[in-house]
């Protein structure tokens, strides 16, 4: 097949894949579209030492890449991927992970996003440990590395379709000179929903061999597949060889069996009688969310609803494919990464295709689902494959049709204005349509394309929309929309979500069972020490090429009886076990919160060097706060005047419904205040949110470029 | 199928089967090499080895797991990536791993350990289905 394939060779890059040790290949891959430039650079021991791979790895490349006043669509502007050391590792579930990060499109600050797939491991194993793509192509080209040619190659592959699953398919048969090599081949991808709007995913693919088909995992966040598509890239592939579970060659590989063969065991054991992982992946949360008013529903108006039985976990199990080793790496035995085979399509260009939809996970079931009111499950698997192969971010896609229904049901839009359609909650023939709509790049679905914040705008600029109230209701921080937890009754996860870096996306901190469920963060600083200690350890999994479910999604009982239970001690035994084992470099946990420190900072003071990453720019959306509207105050009326009583001594009986909302707007606004100023200084920041001279320096990330930022802010402030 | 079978009453706990199954496939005499493993228990003597069930095939992400005509079930190296699935959802613990080569490992039923068994202990014998009775046959 390959000789009849068009393949317009733009630029090649000889290489020789180096040998890896210890789970670094000590160089990176620069790539840029623009200028057919390809070459290699060393990585240093110091970047090993302050940036330890992955998103750290990223960041640095990117700081050195862009210019302060660097756009998403600028092009020096890049996509960066990297694993990290432990990335590839076969032995320890969840060690596949791929960590993205650009200047975002939505955010207009630094995006990260982490996805499975193979793509970051056999990039490492053919030799790079990141790839940075700079740069506009003219016309659409793929980025090629291939491991057993030797060679890098930037081509125009005019043949090559552009949606996901049919790119995904073309490609692995024109690269696969045999049916196996395809085992060794990755790629990322968006699609054309990424070349209509800002809300672009990025698509990891893997090759299942039980399947025998590709599958993709989805790093989302933050729109890099719009970044992708707007430098003409349609997909970054990789063609690695062969390799064996010791292709990282780490320091102490018997100690690294002895952690795998003990987790292996522990998952083996628990999770068929915990969360059932295996069987359903991560939607068991939806009936767990729902039953304690946490799962968004009507644009995060409300936390419950009863017909999200239809769509709980009970029902996925029997829905997605049983029996198969659903990792989205090798070893991943939590295999959440679950598929429903032979779905016929309904709607669509690929209408009666029968296709295998990645998912759905539970941020995907919520963000098009519950949030828009949708819970009929055949509706979310279409809207899931739609959004995947058109290369679109399902949180953002879900949040942005909930924005909108909501804004058509209070009259800011009619149908005059959606083209005739009914938007109200729960209509997934809309949703379906505007997002058919957004990838054509038509009608209502070029506002959807917005993403939240930019949609507010819009109604408010076009069809006079009340700012307040279109502020109020739209979830979104920074310009991200918010992944699917219901953050009202929990100050903690307020902050979880909003003093975040990249925005509100719960990989930084999920504290709501913490704080509200087990009420063991009472007070502010117990709070504040919990928005250093998880976001660190946290981001700790996306330098190292870790995925977090495996660290506490099936836990054996024992944890109970620990000293902090929240923090699973020996599964953060089991990845000191690793990081050590694999690097040889020795580690305890209080370095591990120390390597997030230094690349946490850092990306706090990229953000201040593009413009933002400060204290104004860390505030939630009240809908995220406490009840908007009146219709939301009276559905839970008990709990809120209950409240008023506890809270605020306040007699709610002689209130009126507004006296009561505004009460409750102050208390939780002044609330959030003062929790921020206690994360700051625990944080070592000023009260602006700016990482302050010293605590850089005793991160040891005070280089001189990054002083001159801070200290730029630092004498604003004064 | 044939499988491994064990006789508790015979054994006298000489370990020969775990020296010889670790020289006939890792050259070495290291019992952790051995995919037969004898414990002593009260009453005497006990063996843990693979039964050939095939539980861990539909674990292995790669196929490396395959049963061949024979039932028994074998393991392809070349397309083992060494990720101990098998080795934690084995019900039996019986699946095993060699860091120094990161592959999986496990009985085959070749049939070495019952020529170097000096009480005839062991046996190969041919079965309908795996079963676990083959831990304690009498032969
Ligand atoms: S738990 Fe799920 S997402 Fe994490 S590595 Fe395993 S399969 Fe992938
Ligand atoms: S260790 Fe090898 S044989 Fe066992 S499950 Fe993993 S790939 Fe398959």
């Amino acid at each position: 097949m390959t000789n009849k394939i068009i393949r317009h060779v733009l630029a090649e890059f000889p290489y020789q894949t180096p040998r890896i040790e210890r789970g670094y290949a000590n160089q990176t891959l620069y790539v840029n579209v623009g200028t057919g430039e390809i070459k290699a650079k060393p990585v240093s021991d110091e970047m090993k030492l302050k940036f330890t791979g992955g998103k750290g790895f990223d960041l640095w490349l990117l700081w050195h890449a862009v210019h302060d006043d660097t756009k998403w669509d600028s092009p020096e502007n890049e996509i960066v991927i990297s694993t990290g050391p432990c990335g590839g590792i076969t032995q320890y579930p969840g060690s596949g992970k791929s960590l993205v990060t650009t200047v975002s499109p939505t955010t207009e600050i630094i995006t990260d996003s982490n996805a499975g797939g193979h793509f970051g491991p056999l990039l490492k194993f053919s030799g790079w440990d990141a790839i940075e793509v700079q740069g506009i192509a003219e016309k659409d080209v793929m980025v090629i590395v291939d491991a057993i040619e030797g060679k890098v190659t930037i081509e125009e592959m005019p043949d090559a379709p552009n949606d996901t699953h049919l790119l995904g398919r073309w490609l692995y048969d024109v690269l696969a000179e045999k049916p196996q090599e395809k085992y060794y081949i990755a790629m990322v991808s968006a699609g054309t929903g990424a070349e209509h709007s800002l809300l672009g995913c990025l698509n990891f693919s893997l090759y299942d061999r039980k399947r025998q088909d590709v599958r993709y995992k989805q790093a989302a966040r933050g729109g890099p597949g719009t970044v992708l598509r707007q430098k003409h890239i349609k997909a970054l592939v990789v063609r690695a060889q062969p390799f064996k579970g010791d292709a990282n060659h780490p320091a102490d590989m018997e100690r690294i069996a002895r952690v795998g063969a003990d987790i292996q065991r522990e998952i083996a054991t628990w999770d068929s009688v915990q969360n059932r992982m295996r069987n359903r992946g991560t939607s068991y949360l939806v009936e767990i969310m729902s039953d304690y008013d946490l799962l968004p529903v009507n644009n995060f108006k409300f936390g419950s609803h009863p017909q999200a039985r239809d769509i709980n976990g009970a029902y996925w199990e029997t829905r997605v494919t049983q029996g198969l080793p659903d990792g989205c790496w090798y070893g991943c035995t939590v295999a959440c990464a679950h598929a429903v085979d032979g779905f016929e399509l309904q709607t669509g260009p690929y209408k009666g295709h029968k296709v295998i939809v990645d998912g759905p996970e539970y941020e995907t079931i919520g963000a098009i689902g519950s949030t828009c009111g949708i819970f009929d499950p055949d509706a979310i698997l279409e809207l899931n494959f739609y959004c995947d192969t058109y290369g679109i971010d399902t949180i953002s896609y879900g949040n942005t049709i909930s924005f909108l229904m909501e804004c058509y049901e209070v009259g800011i839009l009619d149908q005059e204005k959606t083209g005739g359609l009914e938007l109200t909650f729960g209509n997934a023939a809309a949703s379906l349509e505007i997002l058919h709509q957004l990838a054509r790049g038509e009608g209502l679905g070029k506002i959807a394309a917005l993403g939240v914040r930019k949609a507010k705008t819009y109604v408010i600029e076009h069809y006079g929309a009340d700012p307040q109230f279109v502020q109020d209701i739209g979830m979104e921080n920074k310009g991200m929309e918010y992944s699917m937890y219901m953050g009202k009754e929990s100050l903690a996860q307020q902050g979880g979500y909003a003093l975040t870096n990249k925005g509100p996306q719960h990989d930084e901190a999920w504290l709501i069972f913490m704080d509200q469920v087990n009420n063991q963060i009472p007070t502010f600083e117990d709070k504040a020490e919990a928005l250093h200690y998880f976001p660190m350890w946290r981001t700790w999994f996306g330098l190292c090429g870790f995925c977090k479910l495996p660290w506490n999604d099936v836990v054996d009982p024992k944890n109970s009886k620990s000293a902090e239970p929240a923090k699973i001690p020996h599964h953060v035994q089991n990845y000191v076990d690793i990081f050590s084992a694999v690097t040889g470099r020795e580690v305890d946990i209080n370095e591990i919160i120390a390597m997030s420190e230094r690349v946490y900072n850092f990306q706090r003071v990229f953000n201040i060097r593009l413009g933002k990453g400060l204290r104004e720019h860390d505030y939630p959306p009240y809908r995220g706060v406490g009840p908007v509207t009146e219709e939301e105050y009276e559905s839970r009326r008990e709990r809120y005047d209950q409240q008023l009583r506890e809270w605020l001594g306040l007699d709610p009986d002689a209130m009126t419904l507004q006296e009561k909302m505004a009460a409750h707007r102050h208390y939780r606004t002044e609330r959030y205040e003062r929790l921020m100023d206690a994360v700051y200084e625990r944080r070592g920041w000023t009260r602006n949110g700016v990482p302050t001279v010293e605590k850089l320096k005793a991160l040891g990330i005070d280089f001189p470029e990054v002083l001159a930022v801070v200290e730029k802010k630092l004498r604003a402030e004064d | 199928m044939k499988v491994l079978a064990y006789d508790a009453q015979k054994c006298t706990g000489a370990r020969e089967c775990e020296v010889t199954c670790a020289q006939t496939w890792f050259k070495v005499q290291d019992v952790a090499k051995s995919s037969i493993r004898i414990s002593v228990k009260d009453d005497g003597f006990a063996a843990q080895f693979c039964i050939q069930c095939g539980k861990c095939i539909e674990v292995c992400p790669t196929e490396a797991l395959y049963y061949n005509k024979q039932g028994i079930v074998l393991l392809k190296k070349d397309l083992c990536v060494g990720c101990m699935s098998c080795v934690g959802f084995c019900p039996y613990g019986v699946m095993y791993f060699a860091p120094e080569e990161a592959l999986a490992f496990k009985c085959v039923a070749c049939g070495q350990c019952v020529k170097a068994c000096p009480q005839e202990a062991l046996k190969i014998v041919e079965l309908d289905e795996a079963s676990t009775d083959v831990w304690n046959l009498r032969f």
